[in-house]
């Protein structure tokens, strides 16, 4: 949205010198352009090209198999039990993420001098997936984690998190959730900022309580930065990969094995370049479609302050 | 840095209009606070318990941990798990203690991952700066149009673009090295020129001008003027970067498994398959995690402040 601001601001008229620019600017362009050309723009041009050959890892040449790869996508189980593996993971990790993210935003627009909440909530994210998971692979141990010491004591009984075809996905979901939540907060927050004052004051005077006030009054305010946030957490959460690596590897059986693992594996496992490509292609389709549709349906573009 | 003030709490009163419906049904503190200041609780509780228990954990024996799972303070204290973890007692004690006596390793994982980050935070820094102000300052035909070009490549999905770079990079036989962990961030990511162009775009002409009247290239204006203007913004990138590059795992496990350049994070990674039944090292492993973790917190520490202004302002964009 406010990428179209800038182009605006950055077209002033010619002052001086109007010509003989591109020799410089192909001089400050060359190496990012050449980063670009290498790992950008050859990789997506091939990724699709790819998706249309039988393309193996260690074989030098590949034929045109046109839909072949499609498909066989069509037939394959492991691949549409991987896209629902994976659209169980985003909805409860996005589900709980945003309600937590919405609680710990509110909180830090209350705490609104607070700069060592925003840094500490801030800390996990910043852990690699690799450490998180780790820290969660401990305290979920079956026998030795203290989550199932916490839960005996409380009288729920151990559970086993990431053993369980039941449970992997929903405890990786949780993990997630513990990392990404005070990031996308920091998102929210920084659209609650948006939000001037007087509207938040004149619903105070109106006699709204606070916690009605941030419901019926600030979050609907909130509604375009909440639809960008979505996208990019969803985004994110659809490629999920780091953290099932680490704990579970896609099991037991298939429980936890979602598309980002399954593609990983129908690579590097089984050397399929080209039907791995076909699926990272959909991938590819499913996260623009998702894109497309949060923005639609949550008018991202269009604000309630008039 | 105040948590314990609350500006809008203290407020209320003297504007006069306090939460009538609230103040008339009960007395004492209002159910907004005492469900503000329970979440608050809550909220750092969760986020810091992790944290907390790692410690714990390394700071534990092994032979210990079965019989004190549950303890607040390590269960009978000792550093032997950083020990390990450091490498620093010898293989015969940390297999005695419960380790594998493969983080003899770790030390020079943790080298590499400082070679690999600060490789690519110098390089694409240096090479999207210069990207970023031609994008915002120098003239030239088609300029919008490449730039949207490089914007759209924000929308590819990283596995995308993975396959082939990984055929690509090893084609050229840079499995396996420094530079082939690198190479697809070390010159640009669409990220890094997206957020310098928009600092750029704030510095006033007159600026360069006045440089460019006085005899300066563009060269000149761009190294010894704008660059120096734009210390905070470069340094906060230079920042997120080494983070992001110091916590990647997919692409350096992909390409850099042997041992010589195999990075932190493919370290850590390996540790479940390399105990697949038995024990695990616990108090080693948590160990590793924290010390692996350690040059990410002081950064936070120093930096904090810029490293949330700087996620602010990404995410109202």
């Amino acid at each position: 949205m406010a990428t179209t601001d800038t182009y605006v601001t950055s077209r002033r008229p010619n002052r001086r010198r109007s010509f003989g620019q591109l020799g410089t600017a192909s001089v400050f362009l060359l190496p990012a352009m050449v980063g670009f050309a290498i790992f950008y723009l050859r990789p997506t041009v091939l990724g699709f090209w790819t998706s249309f050959t039988d393309k193996e890892l260690l074989r030098p040449n590949s034929d045109w198999v046109g839909l072949e790869n499609y498909r066989a996508m069509v037939d394959d189980d492991v691949f549409w039990n991987a896209l629902r593996v994976t659209l169980k993971y985003v909805a409860i990790n996005i589900g709980l993420q945003t309600i937590a993210a919405i609680g710990i935003a509110w909180v830090l627009d209350r705490l609104s001098g607070s700069r060592l909440m925003r840094t500490l909530v801030l800390a996990p994210w910043l852990m690699s997936n690799v450490v998180v998971a780790l820290l969660f692979l401990w305290i979920l141990d079956f026998r030795l984690g203290v989550a199932n010491a916490f839960l005996e004591w409380i009288g729920i009984g151990s559970k086993p998190f990431l053993s369980s075809g039941t449970w992997a996905i929903p405890s990786i979901a949780v993990i997630n959730v513990w990392r990404h939540m005070g990031y996308t907060a920091l998102l929210l927050f920084a659209g609650l900022q948006t939000i001037p004052k007087e509207v938040k004051e004149a619903a105070l005077i109106d006699g709204c309580g606070e916690v009605q006030r941030f419901f019926r009054v600030t979050l609907p305010l909130l509604r375009p930065v909440l639809a960008v946030v979505l996208v990019i957490t969803m985004i994110g959460s659809f490629q999920i990969y780091d953290t099932i690596d680490v704990t579970t590897s896609g099991g037991p059986v298939n429980a936890s094995r979602v598309i980002y693992l399954y593609i990983f594996e129908q690579a590097f496992g089984r050397r399929n370049f080209g039907y791995a490509s076909a699926m990272s292609v959909v991938l590819f389709l499913i996260l623009a479609i998702v894109t497309v549709a949060q923005m639609r349906l949550l008018r991202a573009n269009e604000s309630d302050l008039g | 840095m105040n948590i314990s003030v609350d500006s809008r709490s203290n407020q209320q009163p003297t504007l006069g209009t306090p939460d009538k419906r609230d103040s008339h049904s009960r007395r004492g503190p209002k159910v907004g606070d005492v469900f503000f200041w329970t979440l608050v609780t809550v909220l750092l509780i969760v986020t810091l318990f992790p944290f907390y228990w790692s410690l714990r954990t390394a700071l534990s024996s092994n032979a210990a941990l079965p019989a004190n799972s549950k303890g607040l303070l390590p269960a009978d204290f000792t550093l032997d798990g950083f020990k390990r973890a450091l490498g620093l007692s010898s293989t015969k004690d940390a297999i005695a203690a419960g380790g594998s006596g493969a983080e003899i390793n770790f030390l020079k994982a943790l080298r590499n991952s400082f070679i690999v980050s600060i490789m690519v935070t110098v390089g694409m820094v240096f090479s999207c700066a210069m990207a970023a102000y031609a994008f915002a300052r120098l003239k030239f035909r088609g300029r919008d149009k490449l730039f949207f070009v490089v914007l759209m490549a924000l929308m590819i999905p990283p596995i995308f673009t993975l396959l082939p770079n990984f055929i690509w990079v090893k084609d050229r036989g840079l499995l396996d090295t420094y530079l082939g962990i690198a190479a697809p961030h070390l010159l640009m990511t669409p990220f890094a020129i997206f957020f310098l162009r928009q600092f750029f775009l704030s510095i006033p002409h007159e600026i360069e001008e006045a440089a460019s009247i006085d005899g300066a290239g563009r060269f000149r204006i761009f190294f010894q003027v704008i660059m120096p203007m734009a210390a905070s913004p470069i340094a906060t990138l230079a920042v997120l970067t080494f983070i992001e590059q110091w916590n990647d795992y997919l692409w350096p496990k992909l390409v850099g498994q042997d041992e010589s350049v195999r990075v932190l994070t493919s370290s850590l990674g390996n540790f479940r398959s390399q105990t697949p039944q038995g024990s695990p090292d616990w108090s080693g492993l948590m160990a590793a995690t924290w010390v692996s973790a350690l040059p990410i917190l002081i950064l936070l520490l120093l930096v904090g402040k810029r490293l949330v202004n700087s996620i602010q302002f990404s995410g109202i964009k």
